[in-house]
């Protein structure tokens, strides 16, 4: 198992897909900050309390010029119905096929389980790591907190 | 500090230790820790803090549920509306709401402008996001020293619904020892 990608690191080659049947690469990050949440598994109920703890505070995050998006190893048409139940308009990007290769790449991929770890990774504009986290155990959800403040230490 | 009661809060009790509560009025764990706290209440003095943590898109009824407990508070009687909430969670819906504001001896059309003033909804949002901000990610959240306090959570929800589960997994594994 590869160590969670530290800051300063510049982003590798991604390949995820989006609900829209495109690919979310590397390329994808210029521009803009970047919040990719990867969590274990859609439907789960802890990851169900999450992504809906952090739309509540979307607008922080915009405030932020920060783009949210979820990622797991769901397949996409698993992960738009997630999205859907949860009633989020936080977008969703798979790590499907090969099963966890993004994952694997910024570390966030947790081998025993075949899934990705809970786990945050951000990007700034240029692509290079700025901030990541992984949980000490898959059931701890990070506070919405702890984003908006390593957003507000850039 | 941080754990003092606010202006703007609903506060039960007027001595002893300080527990304030984030939560929302159609959640399972909170109505347990509600129930849990209630026991507490008779057993120690105890001041009970309840802030709003209402998250739209986890519960349907969530937010209406804190306006009508803020409407209800208009008329002095969020407590009553508090605890007959969690004791009832299975009618949350308008006509159940209007039969309890009746109950309860409200004035229900004073209630039902109340409810939907903006005024409250601005409060219940302010209260929610606030509790975002601090950390919270799950309801009920309680508050020590102004930050989550997960020790809390787990002696008041989950280690007792934990046990209840070992214990239940117990009796089914001994066949059919009753106890």
């Amino acid at each position: 198992m590869t160590d969670l990608i530290e800051p300063g690191t510049p982003a590798p080659e991604l390949s995820l897909r989006t609900e829209d049947d495109d690919v979310f690469t590397r390329d994808s990050l210029l521009g803009q900050t970047t919040v990719l949440v990867f969590y274990p598994f859609a439907f789960s109920p802890v990851c169900t309390d999450q992504l809906q703890v952090y739309e509540q505070v979307s607008d922080e995050f915009a405030k932020r010029g920060a783009k949210l998006y979820g990622v797991s190893t769901d397949a996409t048409w698993s992960q738009k119905a997630f999205r859907e139940k949860l009633g989020v308009a936080i977008p969703q990007l798979s790590d499907f096929e090969p099963k966890g290769a993004t994952s694997r790449a910024l570390g966030t991929y947790f081998e025993p389980g075949g899934m990705t770890n809970r786990a945050i990774v951000i990007f700034g504009p240029d692509a290079v790591v700025t901030w990541s986290y992984v949980a000490d155990s898959p059931g701890d959800l990070p506070g919405a907190n702890l984003i908006l403040d390593a957003l507000d230490a850039r | 500090m941080g754990d003092e009661p606010r202006p703007g809060d609903h506060v039960r009790g007027d001595r002893g230790e300080v527990v304030i509560v984030q939560a929302d009025f159609t959640c399972p764990w909170c109505a347990l820790a509600h129930a849990r706290l209630s026991e507490w209440e008779r057993e120690r003095p105890l001041r009970r803090v309840f802030r709003h943590l209402a998250l739209t898109a986890k519960h349907p009824r969530a937010v209406a549920l804190a306006c009508a407990a803020e409407a209800a508070a208009r008329q002095g009687a969020f407590w009553a509306f508090h605890d007959a909430v969690y004791a009832d969670q299975g009618r949350i819906d308008e006509p159940h709401l209007w039969a309890l504001a009746q109950r309860l001896g409200l004035d229900l059309e004073r209630f039902e402008a109340d409810r939907r003033d903006p005024a409250v909804l601005a409060h219940v949002q302010g209260q929610t996001k606030e509790a975002v901000l601090a950390g919270a990610m799950t309801t009920p959240t309680f508050l020590r020293d102004g930050k989550p306090d997960q020790a809390l959570y787990h002696e008041l929800v989950r280690n007792r619904e934990d046990a209840k589960t070992r214990s239940a997994t117990e009796r089914g594994s001994e066949g059919t020892r009753t106890l």
